[in-house]
């Protein structure tokens, strides 16, 4: 696995540059992660960040947008205005989690 | 092996580069035949895509306020399901194969009908009805979803849909 070095953090990396361990993301590191593909932080966009690190603890799987809108109840219009475009791998990106791999 | 690069790496997100469109004709109001449409559209949706759903024919049902949350499937017909044909002319089977898939599709957290085109409107996604269909069926705006956002000719989608790929269902 390659490793890479966002803002002096040393993480594991797959070859797109998603994290593979779990354990090597803080919420610092999710703010630079964000800053790398031009999302600023807000209250909401940590909600849904948060809400995919506890449900892939629960899970073993990153959740797919459908989950976090009923499940983290944010709704879907919303986070295509959080993350916009690719809302579920920017989110899986930015809370250092594998893409999610459920078709819904 | 472990390698280490001097700039990050970054997954690209190629927002630039999404200028990609998507069309997809719904034609079938079976159960079965609902869903490859909706999934598509919500996975292409997902990814960036522009995506714009026609209705026609019997893909009426799937807009159909009347309709869309009641889509049957029945074996009848389908050598797929590997039972003789007899029995899926006896009488219940259909409501039982119905009810079988409805279970295993809310099993997999997939939502139900008008509850996946929600998800898609909310997504970006553009719903249209075929205007020869509701004129043949006697159905006007009040009578469809009211996402739709118009009873269009096939033309208009066509135009619609200038460099699109296109999905015929």
């Amino acid at each position: 696995m390659p490793t890479t070095t966002i803002d002096g953090h040393v993480i594991h990396v797959d070859d797109e540059g998603f994290m593979t361990e779990y354990t090597e993301w803080s919420e610092p590191l999710g703010k630079a992660l964000a800053a790398q593909i031009g999302i600023e932080m807000s209250d909401e966009h940590w909600k849904a960040i948060r809400f995919l690190r506890t449900d892939f603890a629960d899970q073993g799987e990153t959740a797919t947008l459908r989950r976090v809108s009923v499940l983290g109840g944010i709704p879907t219009k919303q986070l295509f205005v959080l993350f916009p475009q690719k809302p579920a791998k920017k989110m899986a990106y930015v809370a250092g989690l594998p893409k999610p791999h459920g078709c819904v | 092996m472990t390698t280490t690069q001097n700039a990050p790496l970054v997954p690209s997100f190629d927002d630039a580069a999404t200028d990609r469109k998507l069309a997809i004709i719904c034609s079938k109001g079976n159960l079965d035949m609902a869903y490859p449409g909706l999934i598509l559209a919500n996975a292409a949706l997902g990814e960036g895509v522009e995506v714009h759903l026609f209705f026609t024919f019997w893909g009426f049902d799937m807009i159909n306020k009347k309709t869309m949350g009641d889509l049957k499937f029945t074996p009848l017909g389908n050598t797929a399901t590997h039972m003789p044909q007899g029995l899926g002319g006896l009488p219940g089977m259909t409501h039982m194969a119905t009810s079988r898939m409805k279970r295993s599709i809310a099993e997999l957290d997939v939502p139900e009908v008008p509850e996946f085109l929600q998800q898609i409107v909310d997504s970006g996604g553009h719903l249209w009805a075929c205007r020869m269909s509701a004129d043949m069926m006697h159905l006007d705006e009040e009578d469809l979803y009211d996402e739709v956002e118009g009873i269009i000719s096939a033309a208009d989608f066509i135009e619609k849909t200038e460099n699109a790929q296109l999905l015929f269902i």
